[in-house]
């Protein structure tokens, strides 16, 4: 989605600029990201919010049955998609200063960071003891870590993309970079998500 | 900004006028330009209005009578499911979707959205939504269980037709979504520079809140089917009882989006009526700020009072006292509103066209509304009407006799500027003495109904309530008649009509400072605000409004 | 008429302007606002009172409902005729004459008109959320034991469910309710109801089980006495609904529901599914007969004798079988209390698995 609009802005803004020639409009792309990404977490917050009501009504939770959550791996999980936030913000200000070889560095180790989360949940699902349908707590834990994972999926998607750009000379440099700073704000958003799911899933 | 015919490989024809023309097929693809995305938003939206209304029509006829006769006990309910979700999601929303995309870019003085591509595909997620609500009436067992579809029901009545209905609705909020990201980011950021946020019209400060709204409340509703189809196609038990699940947290999460639904429907329909009560009545608007911060007032309170519709579901004593408190408060903003456009037109000198009697008619018929929701807001009294045809009566007030009567009135105020053509006035009015007729015979009786013990979703009632229910189903079979002098009269002026003036109307807003229809990217030049949106009655020599505003605009351009 | 600045300076004094509009309306000095405002409130207060919409009040706590309706008729009506008439005035009295082209005064707003308009409205709704809070206060909706979300039951199997409200109250350990809805009025809060009755809704019936296993199809209550209903629904959501009691509560599967009330009339009023529950939705309707106390004893006396005779396969107990697990609408056409089936069909009920979603 981000892709296209982004295409057809730059393209649209030289257009207006030959065809008119008075003036482009500021880029308000990121302003749009962020409306975007506030409705996004909108969705987990209706889905915390049910998680947490099915919690605070129920008289045993997990409900009887469900077997122990191992916390070892989630927690290791959890340590990567944290660094790797830190990690991508290097390649941004790498792009800064016009270092498009950093950026490819910094962002090919955040989309590694990525794929090894998601390798691990994918790992946690198949060693779990415990089914979609089980019970209430088994379901909102697939459906909301689930959702989650999509999500990393997709972000993940986004910073191959970039790196598949950023292999044209000159796409990326210091002073055009949205598809950077749009898919750096999109792994934070994915990331303050886990952290609160995780705390929630997981320690609470 | 239709960036296509702007890139010279794109378009093979040699002489090229500095603004391309517009192409009749531009209407019938993939679209950047925001007022042909406006077009197609409307004539869709309208086709499913009419759908909708068909079906409206046979739910009166089948309770003309106490038995089940006409439709049947399963056709009744899938018909009536359609009927909510259509008017709701295929009609009012994406007609408020509709004047947006139409008005804002021009109202503010921007060449188009703020992200064209965005929005013809926030468009286009409409029509699939819409074909799969249709096509899901021939499944074997079509949605039947409310537009609310509450669990445990939705989960009985059939998968695959439940299944489409959740989809479509996926479709069409994200649609609605994606229309929030481009509204908010447009007025936010794509104004001309000496337009601050005061001088917007007030159009664009109901569409914010309702941007607002729908930033807010339309993903938990997302995030309340994804859990739905889970229960419904996996297996799982969030909603299920069975299973150790919770139907009341579905009916949480679903009214949180569904009550601010209510304002995402009427907040854009305050905008228009905003605007169109000044031009006619020649007369600011009375109290503009109060006008926009009630709009605010009214969706951050949109969103505190979801549980106003649960008063029956086994909600806590205090909450439903919580919930009482904050539903009443929205009279004081909704008030203010109402006594504000009176005020703007005690004193005037009312042209009483088809726009102002549209408007006019909704701001009675919404007063109707607005004070039986004071009063279903009230606890007790609630307890004994929820479910009942008083409610049925009160959403049809606000929905259509607001809603609907409002969307008319704007359509008969833009559409000069849409189309370049004027519509016809004697067919408007007759459009309106029907519609105003057929609505208050409809629904006003269904108060009593209600009041009286008649639930709403039935297909069978009481034989007492007989006579009551036909004075209803005459008044809906005249409301459907008054559709057919609109749509003739839409039709043919937009090929036969008298052509407009840029403006018809001599209104001050923007979007009557460019020709109508306006070329394709809006303005000539980037336009100049020379006044408010509302100063009328400033200039005091007569023969002054006896010129067009484009050629006073042209003198004061001279000048500088 | 040059450039937008000096476009402000021949602005004609508002002063003026109104001052002329006030002569224009002579008509109407403070004489005609005052008499209309009268007439007005007359007209509200009397309709406020006669409007004849509700149906016969029959329980304790309707005719306090009623006096809130009332209420809320009267300012409504009040400030509908208000509007409206202001509205209406406004189009006899500003219409454009032919041939005026000039524009209405720039009056842009009134702050002290607005701050009226926007104190009337607060004072309104406080004074409805106060008297409200009330009538639902004596209504017994602030019942702590029938208004806390404390716990609910723990997990209904359709089954179970049934079986629990056959044997009575055994389902639920008694004094510890859990039970939202409306409790005890304040005057008897903490006591126990005179009868208490378990209510099933199921697709398209409602059975009551009173105690000592007495079923029924129909609600037989004593006039004067404080009933408690347990409501619960075995598939789906239902409300019950008595509209002569003004008093409704929705079937809930997993949760139990408590609707407390004193019928006061004598007579036969219908009870009413009011939340959609399937395709005979409009034909879930029994019926509830407020006897005086001697002639409900004498009923649940009858009832208990049956019961113990094992001669529960009686009309008055088939009742609220005969609409279940119908879907041909020929049987649907029967009225509602007709049919009559033997006890076989209230066994059938049990093992009925309406949970199609496996």
């Amino acid at each position: 989605m981000q892709t296209t609009a982004e295409t057809t802005q730059e393209h649209g803004a030289i257009a207006v600029e030959q065809a008119h020639g008075h003036g482009d409009h500021p880029d308000h792309r990121l302003f749009g990201m962020g409306v975007f990404l506030f409705a996004e977490a909108m969705i987990f917050l209706g889905l915390f919010a049910a998680y947490l009501t099915f919690r605070s009504v129920a008289e045993v939770w997990p409900p009887a049955g469900t077997p122990e959550r191992e916390l070892l791996l989630p927690g290791i999980n959890t340590i990567i998609l944290i660094s790797s936030s830190f990690v991508m913000n290097r390649g941004n200000q790498a792009i800064k200063q016009d270092d498009v070889k950093g950026m490819q560095f910094w962002f090919g180790l955040t989309a590694a960071l990525g794929a090894i989360f998601l390798a691990g949940q994918g790992y946690e699902y198949y060693t779990n003891t415990f089914g979609l349908t089980d019970n209430l707590f088994t379901s909102t834990f697939y459906v909301l870590t689930g959702f989650h994972g999509l999500h990393v999926m997709f972000g993940l998607s986004l910073i191959l993309l970039v790196l598949l750009r950023s292999r044209t000379p000159g796409h990326y440099s210091s002073t055009s970079h949205f598809g950077i700073e749009a898919s750096e704000l999109y792994w934070h958003f994915v990331d303050v998500v886990w952290i609160v799911l995780f705390l929630i899933l997981y320690i609470l | 900004m239709s960036v296509s015919t702007l890139e010279p490989t794109q378009t093979p024809q040699p002489p090229q006028p500095k603004h391309p023309e517009r192409h009749w097929k531009d209407f019938f693809g993939f679209s950047t330009d925001h007022k042909v995305i406006a077009i197609q938003y409307f004539v869709v939206s309208f086709v499913f209005y009419l759908i909708a209304g068909a079906m409206a029509t046979s739910i009166r006829v089948e309770l003309a009578t106490p038995d089940a006769d006409f439709l049947g006990y399963e056709n009744y309910n899938g018909v009536l499911t359609l009927h909510g979700t259509m008017m709701i999601f295929l009609w009012i929303v994406p007609a408020g979707a509709a004047f947006a995309n139409y008005l804002i870019p021009l109202m503010i003085g921007a060449k188009d959205m703020a992200f064209p591509v965005l929005n013809g595909l926030a468009f286009w997620l409409v029509p699939p939504g819409g074909a799969l609500l249709l096509l899901s009436l021939l499944a074997e067992t079509p949605p039947s269980a409310g537009w609310t579809s509450y669990p445990p029901l939705s989960l009985m009545t059939g998968q695959v037709g439940q299944m489409m209905w959740i989809l479509a609705v996926l479709l069409l909020g994200t649609s609605s979504i994606l229309g929030g990201v481009n509204f908010v980011t447009t007025i936010l950021k794509m104004r001309i520079k000496e337009m601050g946020l005061y001088d917007m019209p007030l159009f664009c400060w109901a569409m914010l809140a309702t941007s607002m709204l729908i930033l807010i409340s339309t993903p938990v509703l997302a995030g309340a089917l994804i859990l739905l189809s889970f229960d419904l196609l996996a297996g799982t038990a969030f909603f299920n009882p069975t299973g150790g699940g919770d139907p009341i947290v579905y009916q949480h999460m679903f009214w949180f989006y569904s009550h601010p639904a209510v304002y995402i429907m009427i907040l854009p329909v305050f905008g228009l009526i905003s605007d169109i009560l000044p031009v006619h009545a020649r007369k600011p608007i009375f109290g503009y700020k109060a006008i926009a911060y009630s709009s605010l007032a009214i969706a951050f309170l949109g969103n505190i009072v979801w549980a106003h519709h649960m008063f029956t579901s086994g909600t806590p004593g205090w909450l439903r006292m919580f919930f009482m408190a904050a539903t009443m408060v929205i009279a004081v903003p909704t008030g203010i509103k109402i006594f504000s456009w009176v005020a703007t037109i005690w004193g005037g000198k009312l042209r009483l066209n088809s726009a102002m009697l549209f408007a006019i008619g909704f701001v009675s018929m919404f007063l109707v509304g607005g004070l039986s929701g004071v009063m279903v807001a009230s606890v007790p009294f609630d307890i004994h009407v929820h479910d009942t045809y008083f409610i049925v009566a009160h959403f049809h007030y606000v929905l259509f006799g607001g809603s609907v009567f409002g969307i008319y009135a704007g359509i008969y105020h833009w559409y000069p500027k849409m189309v370049g053509r004027m519509l016809d006035e004697t067919w408007g009015k007759v459009h309106f003495a029907l519609t105003f007729v057929g609505f208050n015979l409809c629904f006003f009786p269904m108060h009593i109904l209600g009041l009286q013990g008649m639930p709403r979703r039935v297909v069978q009632y009481d034989p007492a309530f007989a006579d009551i229910n036909r004075i209803c189903t005459i008044g809906s079979i005249i409301l459907a008649v008054s559709t057919l002098p609109f749509l003739f009269n839409a039709v043919y002026c937009w090929f036969w009509g008298e052509k407009a003036l840029p403006n018809p109307w001599n209104a001050l807003t923007l979007e009557w400072q460019t020709s109508s229809p306006p070329i394709i990217e809006n303005f000539e030049e980037e336009p100049v605000l020379w006044s408010g949106p509302y100063d009328y009655g400033i200039d005091s020599e007569p023969e002054e409004d006896t010129r067009s505003v484009a050629d006073l605009l042209a003198e004061v351009k001279a000048e500088m | 008429m040059n450039d937008s600045e000096s476009r402000g300076l021949v602005v004609r004094p508002v002063a003026e302007l109104t001052s002329n509009y006030m002569e224009r309306a002579k008509l109407s000095p403070a004489i005609s606002i005052s008499a209309a405002g009268v007439a007005i409130t007359v007209i509200s207060l009397w309709y406020g009172q006669n409007h004849g919409w509700l149906p016969e009040a029959a329980s304790q706590n309707a005719p306090l409902v009623d006096g809130l309706f009332n209420l809320m008729m009267t300012i409504s009506v009040w400030l509908f005729l208000a509007i409206q008439g202001a509205i209406v005035l406004a189009i006899i009295k500003f219409r454009k004459q032919p041939g005026d082209e000039t524009d209405g005064p720039p009056i842009e707003g009134n702050l002290s008109l607005e701050l009226v308009w926007t104190a009337i409205p607060v004072v309104i709704v406080m004074v409805l959320a106060v008297y409200s809070f009330d009538v639902y206060q004596q209504m017994g909706g602030l019942d702590p034991m029938a208004s806390h979300d404390h716990t609910r039951i723990a997990k209904v199997s359709s089954g179970s469910a049934i079986a629990g409200s056959l044997d009575g109250d055994q389902g639920l350990p008694h004094g510890q309710n859990v039970a939202l809805g409306i409790g005890a009025n304040p005057a008897s809060e903490g006591m126990d109801a005179d009868v208490t009755i378990d209510v099933m809704g199921l697709q398209y019936a409602w059975l009551f089980t009173y105690p000592g296993n007495v079923m029924a199809g129909e609600l037989h209550i004593p006039a004067g006495r404080d009933v408690e209903l347990n409501i619960q629904a075995q598939d789906v959501l239902h409300a019950f609904w008595v509209p002569q009691f003004r008093l409704k509560q929705d079937a809930i599967p997993g949760r139990m529901s408590k609707l407390r009330f004193r019928p006061e009339t004598p007579g036969t009023y219908p009870i009413v599914c009011a939340e959609l529950c399937g395709a005979f939705h409009g034909a879930m309707r029994s019926t509830v007969i407020v006897d005086t106390p001697e002639d409900y004893d004498v009923w649940y006396q009858t009832q208990i004798a049956s019961a113990i005779d094992g001669d529960a396969n009686d009309s008055r107990v088939a009742t609220a079988v005969g609409m279940t697990g119908l879907s041909d609408a020929d049987r649907m056409a029967l009225h509602p209390h007709a049919p009559a089936i033997d006890a076989a069909a209230i066994a059938a009920i049990t093992p009925m698995a309406h949970h199609h979603h496996d």
